[in-house]
């Protein structure tokens, strides 16, 4: 039972990180209809940036650390969806009124990019930092001595993506820009012809996707203490498993997909094979497609003929 | 379906020096923030596990000069060339020098792939990458039938690839089979492979069908690494048999070929030998496609890539349709696969990445999607184009990355941008690709 | 007696979430005959059609498919593709779909897809390049030129069907559809778009179906001057059920029809009709 509820928070933690991500891949999907291939990677930036701010202001001797925490938050945000916004403009914008395998390839061609860039750039070899934030509370301690921790490492990710997540969901569902959204999400034809600047639009969808990675990237670095440049590829594909589970195009779906995803991955590890658990991931996003295509809070889709 | 010319057209083609400076400055301030953390500094691990880092400030100086500089050479390209989506007026006369130039490269090419170990005999390296090419060609037609004719969208293609190596692999290691029995078990396996991935999965489309077959490529490849017993995990499987000459080994032994033969050995005889197998595998693949293609069920392929539901309302079981393109393509690869191992004699899961993949579909899309002859030359492009980063090898993908985004915006449709019909009155005409969809599935 | 009608549909019933799109509808289809299925637009007609061909799979009811043998189909248990390559019953969209890349020919050349996989020995024949299957590809040419002939096509055998202007679309959809040789031919909307000049030759075309082939045709459509002039039954449904059934001059004359197309109630209709003659 202990054994259990620390997987439980375990599981919680690395789905907060992995239902940020697939936020990127949902609102991509919902809007321009593409996967974006690249949004794994642009998540390891995201990480890789955190990583270097963080160094950075260590360096200059700065040591309270709420403070480096809020820094490096907003820094690797900001810059990452930079990078968001830069992929968009030069290998979608061109192809959005093209062949559909066009931007898939193309974005596929991104996604190497992205990581033989960092691999070039930051070297191959994984990057350890030493914990930033430690300590925690003794939740349980059972009568074998096996004790249920929460850390406040694990408590921070998993507010921080719940602040987030808020602040996002407010956007989307309250604001001029969420409405612009839902808006090209339908249509953008009509969108276009209704004032709705379809371009700008689209460029903010990266932007907050990215930034949402980039957080994701960010806690992955607390969470796990090491970034490289090859982690973006399986996370990227089952965050977009759990963009798939939760319904694509739908927010709180991503988030609930993120959480199922890191559970169950978390689970497979702790009771079955720590080998098979990404065998145990891809199996999850085929036997959901096939049998769930929709996703868990999806609207189904009604074959016009 | 081409987007309207966002570009400036004629007669606002000069929008001044200023204009070209600010659009390079802009450029140039983005490459700054995107290169500042990640080029400026430098990050790696110390002796001590320790983190450490240094600046690289005059390589982001660079970076962001050449950002700069590229970024003025491609506005002013843009304005010598003219907007790139209008479509240029070509004289008549040059059109018909140009098409019959088309009708030409296919039998130059191949009557010159055939001289290419006559001509190129002493130089093993242009032999190993003709094999090469040759092997990345015949998985493009392999490929081609799934994506490009059925117009289902498959980014695990690679293992069925990988399939047909190590059933050959493990087939002649453990039994001793020789490599002509193990070529059409290997095929027949792949083939069935795809079958019995393709079975669930084919009532999905487009993208959703793309990510299931990465999954499934993903899989395979996992298995492989972790089944150590059988595969012998991430180390591979080594000692895989050559080829024989239809069972006479080509060794300089008594019983080898070039004993019988009275000539003297040469170890080039077996990379002669290997170059003419692949080029008999690529015909053969090739050939079975072009049939298959004027043949009902290459129809109902194509029809499946131009509309699944008028398919399903002429009474074309799209399932079995879906399942043969799937199965066909699969055995292609097979064999592609154990001429991967006879050829190595050494294969390991590193030869299997979704990069691989990903490099097959770029040829297939480049060529111009269900063309035979632009895969071809999308292939020799793409490979060529790898070799020459030979000695660059960690700028490879990077550039191999660029290339794709760039073909895709200069070439969505690929080289070959038309079909020839597969059944005629009077006119062969070839129908431009404008026409023809890229399939949902 | 049923054995004259080729189609008899029951109580049937097609519900989407909580939308009824078609409510206990009935309707019969003669053999040989021309059966037309008009009203309102959002009456339901494309949902019956879609019914019957396979595409949707009905909440209850029961339609049954009568061929010339006395064989007796249920087209509810079929689904998809079987409905064309077993039932024989053939259909064309309201969206025309051909296969835009490809040519006219070719599309009629797939719509003989089952026969000619049987002639190519399930591809093996063909392959090997079989004397039988060269004769049988060879007839399925001939047909599919017929069909061309006989929409005036024929010019045009070679050209991509996204090339065609619309109204020659239309005609090669029902050509394609005539090349599975079906039983029941189902027309959605064939005359939409059409010119009046291009009307009268659909009505011919139709018409000839009927003589020559000897197809029984449902046909939805909203030119009544089509519908009147070949219809040898028509059916009118509103808010998915059917309010009349009749021959062209006695549906022309029914008030509730005029009422359902003109949206006011039936006494004002009368009253317009009083009017009008």
């Amino acid at each position: 039972m202990d054994y259990f509820a620390q997987q439980l928070i375990n599981g919680i933690v690395l789905g907060s990180i992995y239902g940020l991500i697939a936020i990127g891949y949902t609102m991509v999907y919902g809007i321009v209809g593409m996967i974006n291939f690249a949004h794994g990677d642009i998540f390891m930036i995201g990480g890789f940036i955190a990583l270097i701010t963080f160094l950075l202001l260590v360096s200059l001797g700065l040591t309270a650390v709420p403070v480096i925490l809020l820094i490096v938050l907003l820094v690797s945000m900001a810059i990452t969806a930079l990078y968001g916004w830069t992929i968009e403009r030069i290998a979608y914008r061109p192809l959005r009124h093209s062949f559909r395998l066009a931007p898939m390839l193309s974005a596929i061609g991104m996604s190497f990019v992205l990581i033989n860039y960092s691999q070039i750039a930051q070297g191959a070899r994984v990057k350890p930092v030493p914990p930033i934030i430690t300590g925690g509370y003794t939740l349980h301690e059972g009568s074998e001595g096996f004790v249920v921790r929460l850390s406040n490492v694990q408590i921070i990710v998993v507010i921080a993506t719940i602040v987030l997540l808020a602040i996002f969901t407010w956007l989307v569902s309250r604001t001029r820009l969420g409405r612009d959204m839902r808006a090209c999400e339908q249509d953008q034809t009509m969108a276009a012809l209704l004032g709705v600047d379809v371009d700008r639009t689209i460029s903010m969808t990266f932007v907050i996707g990215a930034a949402l990675a980039a957080v994701a990237g960010m806690m992955y670095l607390l969470y796990y203490g090491l970034v490289d440049f090859f982690m973006g590829f399986v996370a990227g594909i089952k965050a977009f498993t759990a963009a798939v589970l939760g319904g694509i195009g739908s927010l709180p779906g991503a988030m609930l997909g993120g959480l199922l995803i890191g559970l169950i991955e978390t689970m497979w590890s702790a009771y079955f094979s720590v080998e098979y658990k990404d065998v145990a991931a891809f199996s999850i996003l085929i036997v959901v497609l096939i049998f769930l295509p929709t996703g868990l809070l999806g609207r189904p889709e009604v074959e016009k003929v | 379906m081409t987007a309207p010319a966002s570009q400036p057209t004629s007669f606002s083609r000069v929008p001044g020096i200023a204009f070209i400076f600010k659009k390079a400055l802009i450029s140039a301030l983005v490459a700054l923030v995107l290169f500042s953390l990640m080029i400026g500094i430098r990050t790696e691990a110390g002796p001590t596990g320790q983190l450490i880092f240094w600046t690289r400030f005059g390589d982001l100086a660079s970076m962001v000069a050449i950002v700069f500089g590229g970024s003025i050479v491609v506005e002013l390209l843009r304005q010598w060339w003219g907007p790139v989506e209008t479509v240029r007026i070509v004289p008549p006369s040059a059109q018909n020098a140009m098409a019959i130039g088309r009708r030409a490269i296919a039998p130059v090419l191949l009557i010159f792939t055939f001289l290419v170990p006559v001509i190129f005999y002493d130089q093993r390296y242009i032999l190993d990458l003709g094999i090469l090419v040759l092997t990345y060609v015949m998985l493009g037609w392999g490929l081609n039938v799934v994506v490009g004719l059925a117009g289902l969208l498959d980014l695990g293609y690679v293992a069925f690839y990988a399939v047909g190596a190590y059933s050959y692999a493990l087939l002649s290691t453990t039994f001793g089979l020789s490599f002509w029995v193990c070529l059409p078990l290997a095929g027949i396996l792949a083939a069935f492979w795809g079958v019995l991935l393709g079975f669930p999965v084919l009532r999905l489309r487009g993208d959703y069908l793309a990510i299931v077959t990465l999954a499934f490529g993903e899989i395979i490849r996992l298995v492989i690494i972790n089944w150590q017993s059988l595969t012998g995990g991430p180390n591979g499987i080594s000692g895989i048999p050559r080829p024989s000459f239809f069972g006479i080994p080509l060794t300089p032994g008594d019983d080898g070929l070039a004993a019988r033969l009275g000539i003297e050995f040469s170890p080039t005889h077996r990379i002669v030998f290997l170059f003419y197998l692949i080029l008999a595998l690529a015909l053969l693949t090739n050939w079975v496609t072009i049939r298959l293609r004027h043949l009902p069920i290459g129809r109902a392929w194509e029809a499946l890539r131009e509309d699944e539901v008028a398919c399903r309302a002429l009474g074309i079981n799209t399932t079995t349709t879906k399942l043969t393109a799937f199965a066909t393509g699969a055995m292609f690869g097979g064999f592609a696969g154990a001429f991967f191992a006879t050829r190595q004699g050494f294969i390991s899961p590193e030869s299997f990445t979704f990069q691989e993949s990903a490099l097959i579909l770029a040829i297939v899309v480049l060529g111009g999607m269900g063309s035979q002859l632009g895969v071809a030359l999308a292939a020799l492009a793409m490979i060529g184009g790898f070799e020459l980063f030979r000695g660059f090898d960690q700028y490879r993908m990077l550039v191999f990355g660029v290339a794709m985004v760039l073909l895709m915006i200069w070439r969505p449709r690929g080289l070959i941008g038309h079909r020839a019909p597969t059944v005629f009155l009077e006119r062969n005409q070839a129908i431009s690709s404008e026409l023809t969809s890229e399939g949902r599935g | 007696m049923s054995d004259q009608h080729i189609l008899s549909v029951d109580h049937l019933t097609m519900r989407f979430g909580g939308v009824v799109a078609v409510n206990d509808l009935s309707f019969t289809a003669e053999r040989r005959k021309i059966t037309a299925l008009i009203g309102p637009n959002g009456a339901g007609k494309t949902t019956v059609f879609n019914c019957i061909t396979g595409f949707y799979k009905p909440t209850s009811g029961s339609m049954r498919l009568t061929h010339d043998d006395g064989r007796n189909i249920q087209l509810e248990r079929l689904n998809d593709f079987r409905i064309s390559k077993l039932a024989k019953v053939a259909r064309t969209f309201q969206n025309i779909r051909l296969f835009p890349g490809m040519t006219a020919l070719e599309n009629l050349m797939v719509a003989q897809h089952n026969a000619l996989m049987r002639a190519s020995g399930l591809t093996f024949l063909g392959l090997i390049g079989a004397p039988s299957w060269r004769a049988a590809e060879k007839d399925a040419i001939a047909q599919a030129t017929q069909w061309l002939d006989r929409i005036g096509l024929l010019a045009r055998a070679d050209d991509a069907a996204g090339n065609l202007p619309y109204g020659d679309q239309r005609r090669l959809e029902i050509a394609r559809a005539m090349c599975t040789e079906p039983a029941l031919l189902c027309l959605d909307e064939p005359a939409a778009g059409l010119n009046a000049r291009e009307s009268a030759a659909l009505s011919e075309l139709l018409l000839s179906i009927r003589a020559e082939q000897g197809t029984s045709i449902l046909l939805i459509e909203h030119d009544m001057s089509v519908v009147m002039e070949i219809s040898d039954h028509i059916v009118v449904m509103d808010y998915g059920v059917k309010i009349a059934e009749g021959a062209p001059k006695d549906i022309s004359d029914d008030p509730r029809v005029i009422a359902a197309y003109l949206g006011a109630d039936e006494d004002e209709a009368i009253a317009v009709m009083e009017s009008g003659t």
